[in-house]
């Protein structure tokens, strides 16, 4: 049967058949899944139909637990239901897996595996979060590639129906869940004939229903549990054959035969490895290349994980093993063995003993390989061989790092490679922003598509959300395409940024004869010269070839801006020669249609005059037959950088992270702040400028700043003294802090990301010339090294001295140093200049919990991190636990300290008498509400200290211990203050009933909702916080709900702080808010809005969606202190000014409601309408509660 | 009594017509508009320049962050349709069109000479019963004179009317030199009608901000006299029908713009202010006005205060200022 070819990810591949094979899907975002659970909601919104000829129910939860729980009672009612998860949110389905697998039930959860949050939280792939549900009772069946995703996705529905034991069907996290490939698809009818009807009838009959009553899911006791845990055996005994007979008629159908475990190799090999997931491609490509040396060897591709088949298994082995290496991609510390190694050595040994072991016992060693999407390359699987050869091989060894501490790991030859020549390999660097992987995926799917070509697409993404660097991995070719790992040695390579000459080696990848496509702005003639030394020399002696092309000017005359996606895809056609040139242009012109056509016709025209454009453009470059350059890559810090950041940080900023050995790395997770400082990314065209005339010194634009990169100071004039040349400063018009004060704005230009948000801000403008300001942007290149000698002479100059600055005015906040500086967020984000304020505002005494998002992601995300440290090295600690204890986590925060600050005062009575009565009883009774009495503390703690060292010095008459123990707790008497951050899905959703439970222990945190009303982060999907009729990610027909009101339902304790702001609506009540919020002794709860990218908006406006957002009453602003309660005052202050314009007047300025117009006009308006009148609703209602004390006072003076 | 008119070979039972404007939004108020009266409705305009920079923008939210970061490849879900362009408007067409029997009158501003063809087309595929082309160039190039900016007028008419054949009407400002002997080419480039006059957006200054800022006023019943003047000096010298707008609050200003040889009197801003019910306040007291006076139909007192057939037309040319001014002293 003709199949169709699709060129596509694993994630589609799962959920193309997860779709067609369920009624009911429940879902929740999680990297790298949440694309399958985005497939089937976009396919329910557009009614797409399963098999049964259904739309299916596609359901979000608020948490994985929450979608396992839904999953389990769908299964209940006789559903036939999925879901799709990775990492901690299988781990908090195991619960429901435990049940699930105990009442025998039919399902199959698609996982695209991925780390665990250990030591670090790591997005990437590897086996540890399936590896933590062997004992559920699933069946585990390993996809290992694109095709298999769709394969297995199916033989595990049809097996799951006929063993009614639950099914995990997994495959490795961005290696396969994203690596896009040619794959044949299944079409309907292959679906149909695995299904068997009658099997999901007979599902349905288990079904709960009051028609034929039964109970399920009862309490057992100590006289029946166990005989009811042993009921399942049989169907576990079964469930191996019953998978084989799937697979076996899958052949027939399809034609692709699978076996439990697949032996790839010599049948008389010796030396085999036995592993499971996409490294066992790269292991079999190997093989490939070593059995034609002649060497004796094969691996065993482990299919069905469980139940395990010890019988399958030693079946799939040659009669001729001598020894076996076990690779895991997992580790289990403590083990005596990784999980997959472990069961092989069972497996031998029963066999073993039972006599029944097809050779003699052979040397079994057991490795961990590719933790968290480490690259597992042929020259890997090489040394794991070798290894085996050896009388005593290593064992528990790994590979693939430098284990150098207990020497476990294997060295490999980087050098040796098995990649076919025929095959085309390429890399193409690229920005996020300029369109080149999306352009890429076209191009593999083009090639794909137009030839009889293997073809296989790999994207790297770095782990900044602005200007982050993407490098594409492209291969096609005649051969099956088995690699499995990124390329390392490419005949083309493509610079789609000029910025990444400087910066980065690309042609170290290089092969001889390889060819070189640099998008540049420098004339061909002069681009020689524009070229690293290095570069230079790469070219000349690997006799590379080099074509440039302009395509800034292309894509500007096409009005694409900078997008030159298209620009260098067609480029790139015409060099490799793939196709001739004119269908070529055809077939990229076709791809455009199809890509940009349901985006209007003006886009595809502009695209297509973009690719006429291209090839008139590009030129070969003769190779001169000399280096001539004397240009250098920068270095990845400044060599002034702290040790551990040129050791270990740089490296990692470099790209040489996988180089950095054990030794190196923190034991226990734990880095040094203030790094950010040193990642200087110089990623801004252009940059802000300072105009000392025209500034009214107001400070707006600093608060606005996401990236801490513009900054205010006043300083004693006479420090000029010192002042570089183009340093900028004028007479600070204010005398609140002295006489002979200069003023200065600062800009940080090489960590800028020129969003333009302080322009947008600034209300200064030239009375000369009204389009200036007081800062106004120019490129930023010119101005790079003078202002990066003025940012350095500005952090000289001293910083304010905090207990003169009334904090609550915006001017003066704006003076505080900010601890939090240069973060990797999004251009132009909406949350950094909340938590940046924090940081101003409490940032030495602040401890913070951060809920896994966003802000854990700019805020810990590798290399470096913007919390910083002020002079006196104080600054926020800052840590992560996970996404759905944040509340909890930063309420372990406040007990702790509470409770060292108790016993730091006990043990001050204690020794009272030694330390001095005066001293402690300040100590006990200070008064630490502001700026000055947290000052005269800190001294007198110092003051403390001090004497107690000399207590111990002189001999602590055996009070040393609790001496020391006040030393080490002395700190604790200093007032701390507790952060509790994180954004809307964990407020709303998945840490709602944590953070319910933490806001009604009375404890004194302060909780920030960084609200963008979607799940940010992970792309977009919709919150309980998502406004109806906005569309997102798992609504993509428009929410139909009500916004939650978060804030209303905390105000309810009545001693709960509540806070509602919007900088670009009130930066006064923002920065009052955060205030209160800090002083007020109980819980406090500040939901802050922050625009966001998923908004669809221009980000250096979006100030003006939180106005609009604040005028149209979608967003009150508004402070609930219960401290007023006390004053016998209305706790509650409604702070917005009414419905000023319409609802829509604001949400049309964004695309995520618009989105919904242009798909679906009529239930646009309804939900509109609806919306509206919700906003009607709620207003009166905050009105109300403004007006009750108001009214209770006027009763009162009646009264009176 | 019959006020009925003919415009753009359409029958219309009254001569009042809502024009190009926010009300014609929603379907809704054009219903309300044939109950009320009206004789046909002018959609409100589609412009060539904002789809395109809403299908820009529209791409450029839903692109620009794609493929950015390992976790969030996109930011929206992957619909696969979207209305784009003019579909919306179009579809708004049909549905006017299902919902009312008066003529719909669709209006267009274009800003390529492509763009002008290829939207006509698709709104007379969409249904409407008459185009009207809301041309508009505003001359700030100091190098392009008033004879190169009125000969891209007369092409976009002789374009539009080779490649649709639904009649045309083409609705102008005042700004010509010559304002008659623009009419009067517009009529050869084959015009079915002409609408006098369009009023410009005019920005304003924002002293607070120094920003310069729209401020859309909405027309004031003198503003009637500019196009009643024109409209007396162009009836019957040129084919094309003539449609008044600007300042058409009562029945007054209906009868004086028929007698000085409207066929149609198009009204937004009174029908924004007083509402759409005012429409049928205006046929009832112009019909009163007539029965009164004694006019059977406005075929009856269509010109005769034209230009052409008043005692004294010098009162419409530049004497008439002059005695003004005389009386003034």
């Amino acid at each position: 049967m003709d199949r169709k070819k699709v060129t596509i990810d694993g994630n589609e591949a799962a959920a193309y058949v997860a779709y067609l094979t369920n009624e009911v899907i429940a879902i929740y975002p999680i990297t790298p899944s949440s694309n399958m659970g985005e497939w089937c909601d976009a396919w329910a919104a557009v009614n797409k139909k399963n098999i049964w000829d259904e739309v299916p129910s596609v359901s979000e939860l608020q948490s994985e637990g929450g979608a396992s729980g839904s999953v389990h009672g769908a299964l209940q009612n006789g559903a036939l239901t999925t879901t799709f998860t990775a990492s901690q949110g299988l781990l908090l389905m195991i619960p429901n897996m435990f049940k699930i697998a105990g009442e025998l039930t039919s399902t199959v959860f698609h996982v695209s595996a991925r780390s665990i949050a250990a030591q670090a939280l790591s997005i990437f792939g590897d086996h540890s979060d399936v590896m933590s549900t062997r004992a559920t009772g699933f069946a585990m069946l390993c996809s290992n590639s694109v095709q298999e995703v769709m394969d297995f996705a199916l033989i595990s529905q049809a097996s799951t129906l006929e063993a009614r034991v639950p099914f995990l069907h997994f495959f490795d996290g961005f290696r396969t869940s994203h690596e896009v490939m040619k794959i044949e698809q299944l079409n309907l009818d292959d679906v149909k004939a695995m299904i068997d009807e009658n099997l999901v009838i007979a599902h349905r009959k288990r079904a709960l229903s009051p028609d034929h009553p039964f109970i399920r899911g009862t309490a057992q006791n100590p006289d029946v549990y166990f005989q009811g845990r042993e009921t399942v055996n049989k169907f576990y005994i079964d469930c191996p054959e019953i998978v084989q007979r799937q697979m076996d008629k899958f052949a027939k159908i399809v034609g692709r035969q699978y076996h439990l475990f697949d032996y790839y190799g010599e049948p008389d090999a010796e030396r085999i490895i036995v592993m499971m997931g996409s490294g066992a491609e790269a292991a079999e490509e190997t093989v490939d290349y070593l059995t034609l040396k002649k060497e004796k060897i094969g691996v065993v591709k482990v299919r069905l994980y469980r139940p395990f088949s010890i019988d399958h298994f030693i079946n799939a082995l040659p009669k001729t093993t001598k020894s076996i290496a076990i690779l895991d991609r997992t580790k289990e510390p403590g083990a005596s063995g990784e999980p997959l190694y472990l069961d092989i050595v069972n497996a031998i040994s029963e066999r073993y003993v039972s006599g029944t072991l097809p050779f003699s016992y052979p040397k079994i060693i057991g490795g961990r390989y590719g933790l968290s999407s480490k690259e597992f390359t042929p020259a890997m699987v090489k040394t794991v061989f070798d290894e085996l050869k050896k009388d005593k091989p290593k064992n528990h060894f790994t590979v693939g790092i430098i284990e150098d501490v207990t020497n476990s790991s294997l060295e490999f030859d980087h050098s040796f490679s098995v990649e076919a020549e025929e095959t085309f390999k390429g890399k193409f660097y690229g920005l996020g922003s300029d369109g080149t992987v999306g352009a890429n995926k076209n191009s593999i799917k083009i090639i794909g598509e137009g030839t009889d070509y293997f073809s296989q697409g790999y994207f790297v993404y770095d782990s900044k959300k602005s200007g982050s660097t993407t490098t594409s991995h492209l291969r096609f070719g005649p051969k099956k395409i088995k690699s499995s790992y990124l390329i390392d040695k490419a005949n083309f390579i493509a610079c789609h940024q000029q910025v990444f000459l400087e910066k980065m080696d690309m042609l170290k990848d290089g092969i001889e004869g390889a060819t070189f496509l640099l998008n540049t702005t420098v004339p061909k003639e002069e681009v020689w010269d524009s070229l690293p030394e290095k570069t230079q020399k790469d070219l000349i002696e690997k006799k590379m070839k080099l074509f440039v092309i302009d395509g800034y000017k292309v894509a500007s005359e096409a009005g694409m801006g900078q997008r030159t996606n298209t620009i260098m895809q067609t480029c790139f056609f015409a060099i490799s020669k793939i196709f001739p040139k004119e269908q070529a242009i055809e077939l990229i012109k076709k791809s455009i249609k199809k890509t940009y056509g349901a985006k209007g016709d003006k886009i595809v025209q502009m695209n297509f005059n973009a690719v006429d454009q291209s090839l008139a453009n590009l030129f070969e470059v003769k190779i001169p037959e000399k280096a001539t350059s004397k240009l250098q890559f920068l270095p990845a810090v400044s060599g002034n950088a702290p040790e551990f950041v040129l050791d270990v940080t740089a490296k990692i900023i470099a790209g040489d992270g996988d180089l950095i050995p054990v030794s190196k790395m923190p034991i226990d997770g734990t880095y040094p702040s203030g790094t950010a400082q040193w990642e200087k990314r110089n990623i801004a065209l252009e940059v802000p400028v300072f105009d000392s005339e025209v500034c009214i010194q107001c400070n707006k634009c600093v608060i606005v700043c996401p990236h801490a990169s513009i900054r205010a100071k006043i300083y004693d004039e006479k420090l000029l003294a010192n002042a570089p040349a183009a340093f900028k400063h004028t007479k600070f018009k204010a005398k609140d802090y002295g006489d002979n004060l200069a003023y200065t704005i600062q800009v940080a230009v090489e960590d800028c990301t020129g969003c333009g948000i302080c322009i947008d801000v600034c209300p200064a403008k030239n009375k000369k010339e009204t389009k200036l300001k007081a800062i106004n942007m120019a490129p930023q290149l010119p101005l790079r090294d003078q202002e990066r000698v003025n940012w350095d002479f500005f952090l000289s100059l001293p910083e304010v001295d905090r207990r003169k600055v009334t904090t609550s005015a915006i001017k003066d906040s704006q003076f505080l140093q900010p601890l939090f500086e240069f973060s990797g967020a999004c251009s132009g984000c909406g949350e950094t200049p909340y938590v940046k304020l924090v940081s101003q505002l409490f940032g030495d005494r602040m401890l913070v919990a951060n809920a896994t998002g966003c802000s854990s992601i700019y805020g810990g995300n590798l290399p470096t991190t913007p919390w910083s440290i002020n002079n006196d090295g104080r600054g926020p600690a800052w840590s992560n636990s996970l996404f759905e204890d944040n509340a909890e986590f930063g309420l372990g925060y406040r007990l702790a300290i509470d409770n060292h600050n108790t016993h730091a005062k006990n043990l001050l009575k204690k020794f009272s008498a030694e330390i001095g009565e005066q001293l402690v009883d300040s100590l006990l009774n200070a008064d630490q509400k502001n700026e000055a009495g947290i000052y005269e503390q800190r001294e007198k703690v110092g003051l403390l200290k001090s004497k107690i060292s000399g207590l111990l010095n002189t001999g602590a008459n055996g009070k040393s211990d609790d001496l020391n123990h006040l030393l080490s707790l002395a700190d604790y008497l200093v007032k701390k203050s507790v952060w509790i951050m994180g954004g809307d899905g964990w407020a709303y959703d998945i840490g709602y009933g944590g953070l319910d439970h933490v806001l009604a222990s009375g404890k004194n945190v302060n909780v920030l909702v960084l609200d963008t009303e979607v799940y940010s982060n992970t792309g977009g999907q919709m919150s309980k916080s998502t406004p109806k009729g906005a569309v997102a990610k798992f609504a993509a027909g428009g929410k139909t709900m009500c916004k939650k009101d978060l804030g209303l339902m905390f105000m309810s304790y009545g001693n709960v702080y509540v806070a509602k702001v919007a900088l670009g609506a009130s930066d006064v009540q923002t920065v009052r808010a955060f205030i209160e919020a800090e002083a007020y002794d109980g819980p406090s709860l500040i939901i802050a809005y922050s625009h966001c990218i998923a908004h669809g908006i221009d980000m250096e406006k979006g100030l003006h969606d939180q106005k609009a957002a604040v005028d149209s009453g979608h967003w009150q602003l508004y402070r609930f202190n219960p401290d007023l309660t006390k004053e016998g005052k209305n706790p509650f202050k409604l702070e917005s000014k009414g419905l000023k314009i319409p609802l829509k007047d604001y949400t049309y300025m964004e695309t995520r409601y618009k989105m919904l117009v242009k798909s679906n006009p009529e239930v646009a308006e309804k939900l509109m309408e609806q919306a509206q009148q919700d906003v009607n609703v709620k207003w009166k209602q905050y009105e109300q509660l403004a007006l009750a004390g108001k009214e209770e006072k006027q009763i009162n003076n009646i009264k009176s | 009594m019959d006020i009925s008119t003919d415009y753009l070979g359409l029958k219309l039972a009254s001569p009042i017509v809502p024009s190009a404007g926010p009300l014609s939004q929603d379907i809704k108020n054009i219903k309300l508009m044939e109950d009320s009266g009206a004789g046909a409705v002018v959609i409100y305009s589609i412009f060539e320049e904002q789809i395109e920079q809403e299908e820009l923008e529209f791409y450029h939210h839903t692109t620009d962050n794609m493929e950015n970061n390992a976790e969030a490849l996109s930011y929206f879900p992957a619909i696969s349709f979207f209305k784009t362009g003019p579909d919306e408007y179009l579809e708004h067409i049909n549905k006017a069109k299902n919902a009312v029997s008066i003529p719909v009158i669709a209006s267009l501003n274009g800003k390529s000479p492509g763009g002008w063809i290829e939207y006509a087309k698709k709104i007379e595929q969409a249904g409407a019963d008459a185009l009207e082309l809301n041309i508009y160039r505003l001359a700030t190039d100091v190098h392009k004179s008033g004879a190169e900016i009125e000969q891209s007028y007369i092409d976009i008419v002789k374009e539009v009317k080779n490649s649709i054949k639904i009649p045309v009407a083409v609705k102008i400002g005042p700004f010509f030199s010559s304002i008659a002997c623009m009419a009067s080419q517009l009529d050869k480039a084959g015009a079915d009608g002409l609408v006098l006059f369009n009023r410009f957006y005019q920005p304003d200054i924002d002293l607070e901000k120094l920003e310069v800022v729209p401020n859309v006023l909405l027309s004031t019943p003198n503003a009637m006299r500019l196009p009643l003047r024109w409209i007396a000096i162009i009836y019957n010298r040129i084919n094309a029908d003539l449609a008044a707008t600007s300042g058409i609050y009562t029945e007054k200003d209906v009868i004086k713009m028929i007698m000085a040889g409207a066929k149609v009197t198009q009204m937004l801003s009174c029908l924004l202010k007083f509402g759409i019910s005012h429409i049928s306040e205006v046929i009832t007291q112009l019909k009163n006005w007539m029965e009164v006076n004694e006019y059977e139909s406005l075929n009856q007192m269509r010109g005769s205060m034209s230009y052409k057939n008043v005692a004294d037309p010098s009162q419409f040319e530049r004497a008439n200022y002059m005695k003004e001014l005389n009386s003034y002293r």
